[in-house]
């Protein structure tokens, strides 16, 4: 039997299911050290905003149970370096790139948009869900009529497919999916990170200096799973599933719930090769259990009564 | 080169409270690392993600051995403590730039704060030049001196006073009247951030090996920047990676 790990978003074709999830994997060139990156069926680069942002001041990031906390704060170089720089370096990989944007305004986002619209880009991720930063990002992702306000004006400006990615830290993600949709997005990507914090009981402080951070790793995995299943009933656009995944068995879960791809982030410092890993484990799963193609188990999961 | 090995461990010993000497039997690490630079060391327990950071005390290029000397902080060191000889570990590196080793100095400070000593052995071994080593301790438990000793002339600062000058390493260097024309030093932020004034007041070249929690540990997540003078090569700020364009910086590049 062939056996066909692609899959489609938006037109795009992805040669698997796997990618990395914003913010983890810087533009691929750290990772690039340990393997090609063409194993991958896409690249998602860290938040990129019309100009460079210094970020949070330090502790960034704290451990906790099977997971961690961050509040990094988009620190990034800006587009017109991220163009010049990162965008030759990752085409030299069969992959695809898909760039995560962030803004702290509307007009933020459509200029780092219109910026790369001549780019060599696959697809445009809206990160409108960062907890760690005071304006923009997740002041759009937590209510309904700005994120379709957001996705709107974006899609006036973008001309590749856009990906709106969407907050866990809301009362009904289905709502929030309608809301993009309606608003124009052609793919959604979730989870981004659930609010946290942790205290340093001995010196009686909070552990992150910006006080909360975004929480990911395999802790927050069952919120994700049940996030994209509800997501995935509610609208009918294609969605990239993440939130917690180590492995293939993590992501063909998410993929059972109704997402067509997967990105690994935090997984991703715990073992450099994870990404990687996973893409061949959901071929050895398809192989095991005689599935021909990837797209038939997209939202195939069932009862057991 | 980076690689990711399973390193079996050689050796284990406690050398004072809490800290402990640990050598690791590696393939490619070994031959690749240089003084100064770190390995990421990741836990057993899935439980426990991210790799701790631990600096490299000797390299065994001969038979592939990296030496880590490291102190409880915590549930994943803690683990590590209790790995025996013939246990593994799932290590990554050499990781970090290093400390520069082509400057020419006839004579140098090689200066170690409590757990910020250890790194401070192989660049004793691999350093030219005369070499005065400080070190502060906390107490008389005065880890890696035998070690040290064969690297150089050793001082010693104790807080409490109980062996060498009761004081700090600056304590120690004054009341020694010991001068050299660069600083090579690792050890707690105050004390780093006391050799930074004291090198430039001196007009001593100055190398420091910095310290921050650590997510990815190759420069990709941002986690553990520190402050810069000059804009970093990465995002164009003020930010450097301590992992990646560190952990030894140039002590007037960098913010402390």
């Amino acid at each position: 039997m062939e056996y066909r790990t692609s899959v489609n978003l938006a037109g795009v074709e992805l040669k698997n299911p796997v990618m990395t999830a914003s913010g983890t994997f810087g533009s691929g060139a750290e990772y690039s050290e340990f393997y090609d990156l063409s194993a991958l069926g896409a690249v998602v680069t860290k938040g990129v905003a019309n100009i460079p942002w210094p970020g949070n001041p330090t502790p960034r990031i704290a451990e906790t149970a099977s997971g961690m906390l961050n509040a990094i704060g988009l620190q990034n170089p800006g587009i017109d370096v991220f163009i010049e720089r990162d965008i030759p370096f990752l085409r030299q990989f069969d992959t695809k790139i898909i760039v995560n944007v962030c803004g702290k305004t509307v007009s933020d986002y459509c200029e780092v948009v219109e910026k790369l619209s001549d780019q060599p880009v696959d697809l445009l991720e809206i990160n409108v869900s960062c907890p760690n930063v005071k304006e923009g990002g997740i002041a759009f992702g937590q209510k309904p009529e700005a994120l379709e306000e957001v996705t709107r004006e974006v899609k006036k400006h973008a001309k590749q497919p856009v990906i709106m990615k969407l907050s866990p830290n809301v009362t009904s993600i289905g709502e929030m999916a309608r809301a993009a949709e309606a608003g124009g997005a052609d793919v959604l990507s979730l989870i981004n990170t659930l609010t946290g914090m942790k205290i340093d009981i001995h010196k009686r402080a909070f552990v992150l200096a910006n006080r909360t951070g975004g929480l990911s790793g395999p802790a927050v995995k069952p919120v994700a799973v049940r996030m994209v299943y509800e997501a995935a009933q509610a609208v009918s656009l294609p969605i990239i599933g993440m939130g917690g995944i180590q492995n293939s068995e993590d992501a063909l879960e998410f993929i059972l719930a109704g997402a067509t791809a997967v990105s690994v982030g935090t997984a991703n410092f715990a073992n450099p090769y994870a990404a990687k890993e996973t893409a061949e484990g959901i071929r050895a799963y398809m192989e095991r259990y005689k599935i021909e193609k990837v797209r038939d188990l997209i939202g195939a999961v069932g009862c057991i009564c | 080169m980076k690689y990711r090995e399973t390193a079996v461990i050689t050796e284990q010993k406690k050398i004072a409270t809490d800290i402990y000497g640990m050598w690791l039997q590696t393939k490619e690490i070994a031959r690749e690392a240089v003084p100064g630079q770190f390995l990421s060391v990741y836990s057993r327990d899935a439980s426990r993600m991210l790799p701790r950071p631990i600096s490299i005390c000797e390299i065994d290029k001969g038979q592939g051995r990296i030496r880590l000397v490291y102190r409880i902080a915590g549930r994943g060191t803690a683990e590590f403590a209790a790995c025996r000889p013939g246990d593994t570990l799932e290590i990554v590196g050499p990781l970090g730039n290093g400390f520069p080793l082509d400057k020419g100095y006839e004579k140098v400070f090689l200066i170690g704060g409590g757990i910020g000593i250890p790194p401070m052995v192989e660049l004793s071994r691999q350093l030219t030049g005369e070499k005065l080593i400080v070190a502060g301790y906390r107490n008389s438990e005065l880890f890696l001196k035998e070690e040290l000793e064969q690297g150089g002339r050793m001082y010693i600062a104790t807080e409490d006073g109980s062996a060498g000058i009761k004081g700090n390493v600056l304590n120690a260097i004054e009341e020694n009247g010991l001068k050299a024309e660069a600083v090579f030093a690792c050890g707690p932020t105050p004390m780093l951030r006391a050799l930074k004034t004291y090198a430039a007041e001196q007009g001593m070249d100055c190398y420091l090996s910095l310290e921050e929690r650590m997510a990815c540990g190759v420069g990709a997540c941002l986690a553990c920047v520190c402050k810069s003078m000059d804009v970093d090569s990465h995002t164009h700020v003020k930010n450097k990676r301590i992992c990646k364009d560190g952990p030894v910086f140039v002590a007037e590049e960098i913010e402390l």
